[in-house]
């Protein structure tokens, strides 16, 4: 049996940055678990510019934001294990994996970081009628196809999702010479960050359809033809509203699931909501001594807080397996209030907490002049205002030390008010 | 007097701004809805000359991909970018590349290079 420290599940952002800071913080025995080929994770195949604005000042590509931390991993002769995955955990920290050098492997750790990030939802789970004809990806396996791979996924394309994926994958497409005939989106509004839709869609006048859905696939070996309609208010087709696309390919965009599957045999507690683990402010999971962070926690807009979220949960197991992690009292909770969809973390002990505390969430609409309210029973803690709130941007609300301090009762809310006009 | 309304895209924040044209005499640009002078630089320059960072990929031999991922070393006026396509469809590469290495100087004559964003 291998033994290690800590070890980490999975070595793209989250992982990387949650090792690195392991290491700053004392701990030295890590391992990282990799079941691609290569280290950095989907930042591999994100070949757009955008990253890095909060973590290192400047506006980086996907490859350079990955290759800054796998240098510094290697610098600091953290190991790894490529092309391995990971079977099985347990409560009690043994990990289970297998690879095609070592076989099987059984590794006792004190302390195991979760970094598994997400994946795609697919056809199957949004049920899009039609045939079951060739021509259907992710928007995700598209993307790593055409920029990694180097095949061309298609000439005349519809995306259905106007997620970030979807958004980018338009324009890529575009610049590689295909067709974008335009992006259905079923909600109002869409789930992308707006400055993809400047730069990704209106750029290269690509339509989005708004309040849109598919509601027929033709052809039989390769997809012919895309049928798409409006949709009402229960997000039900309105007849009449039909439009037809002849195109031989369609990307789904369609929303990014926490991969838990580890978790759940850990017996870790997941939230109905994120769809990743419960945490406290260390980014500590139900159970003791196993962390996480990043896209399993719950999905992120900006790898920077990725990276920022993974540091959290590296410092905070380098603590746990030197003993320096706090966790008699009974943590304060946090919920969401109306308007707001979940807030990570879910759980408190003020005792581990610096100075202060970020509170992420999302929204669960479009809203325009309103305030995070932020309340200790009917006690408000902090109000922020916002001009602009949507549930594909994620909020943060920093709580200092001596606020969270005055909490009284056994959890704080953060709802949603909307300004007097 | 004219205003236009915009997104930022200088970051991921996406501010909403309004940009006022003033015409009497020389024209003026007046930025608002921005939270940082970057916004303001970003308003003036999508009124005057709009530019965007090219990111695409290139053939490369010896190496364990097929595509390497390159950008341009700056922002290139809007309507270059499908020659910038172009510029990079003929380019041929042999591994080993470290990133930042520059694989085309002096694109389309714009003083910008073509560089690598990752060591393949």
């Amino acid at each position: 049996m291998e033994k290690y420290d800590i070890v980490v599940i999975g070595g793209g952002p989250a992982g990387l940055a949650a090792a690195i800071e392991a290491k700053e913080n004392g701990a030295s025995n890590i391992l990282i678990i990799e079941r691609d080929r290569e280290l950095g994770g989907i930042l591999q195949q994100c070949i757009h510019n955008g990253f890095g604005l909060h973590v290192f000042k400047e506006e980086l590509t996907g490859p350079e934001y990955a290759e800054r931390f796998i240098c510094e991993l290697k610098k600091q002769g953290i190991r790894y294990k490529l092309d391995t995955m990971v079977l099985d955990i347990t409560e009690d920290k043994k990990v289970m994996a297998i690879n095609t050098v070592d076989g099987l492997i059984e590794i006792e750790a004190k302390a195991i970081v979760l970094a598994m990030g997400c994946r795609e939802r697919t056809r199957g789970a949004i049920n899009i009628p039609g045939t079951r004809a060739a021509g259907i990806f992710t928007a995700g396996t598209a993307q790593r196809f055409i920029n990694m791979e180097g095949y061309m996924v298609g000439k005349n394309v519809l995306i259905l999702g106007s997620g970030d994926i979807g958004l980018i994958m338009a324009r890529r497409m575009t610049l590689e010479g295909a067709r974008v005939h335009g992006v259905v989106e079923i909600m109002p509004y869409s789930g992308g960050l707006t400055r993809n839709i400047v730069q990704c869609l209106e750029d290269y006048q690509i339509p989005l359809y708004l309040s849109h859905t598919i509601i027929d696939i033709k052809g039989r070996d390769r997809i012919e033809e895309v049928i798409i309609a409006q949709v009402d208010e229960n997000r039900r087709p309105i007849d009449g509203t039909e439009e037809s696309f002849k195109c031989d390919t369609l990307l789904l965009s369609v929303g990014l699931i926490p991969e838990n599957e580890l978790s759940k045999s850990a017996g870790i507690k997941i939230d109905p909501i994120t769809g990743g683990p419960i945490v406290n402010e260390s980014m500590e999971t139900s159970v003791e001594g196993i962390f996480a962070c990043g896209n399993v926690v719950h999905v992120h807009d900006l790898v920077d807080w990725v990276t920022e979220e993974s540091r959290k949960a590296g410092k905070n197991a380098s603590a746990y397996v030197q003993d320096r992690l706090i966790r008699e009292k009974k943590p304060i909770s946090t919920s969401a209030g109306k308007g707001v969809r979940y807030i990570v973390p879910q759980k408190i002990r003020l005792e581990n907490v610096e100075k202060n505390l970020d509170l992420m969430l999302r929204v669960d609409n479009v809203y325009h002049r309103a305030k995070l309210v932020v309340k200790d029973n009917d006690k408000i803690i902090k109000v922020i205002k916002k001009n602009h709130l949507a549930p594909g941007e994620m909020e943060s609300i920093t709580l200092n030390l001596e606020d969270l301090e005055r909490v009284v009762g056994k959890e704080i809310t953060v709802a949603l008010q909307q300004e007097e006009v | 007097m004219m205003k236009t309304s915009m997104v930022c895209i200088a970051c991921p924040l996406g501010c909403k701004m309004e940009v006022e044209t003033i015409t009497n005499g020389n024209t003026r640009y007046i930025v608002t809805g921005n939270k940082c002078p970057r916004g303001e630089k970003y308003g003036v320059k999508e009124m005057t000359n709009p530019t965007r960072m090219v990111t695409s990929t290139v053939k490369i031999k010896n190496a364990h991909l097929s595509r390497l991922p390159v950008r341009t070393s700056d922002a290139i006026p809007k309507d270059k970018i499908f020659e910038c396509m172009k510029e990079l469809e003929a380019v041929q590469l042999d591994g080993p590349i470290k990133v930042g290495d520059v694989i085309i100087k002096n694109l389309l004559g714009l003083e910008i290079d073509v560089i690598a964003t990752r060591s393949m």
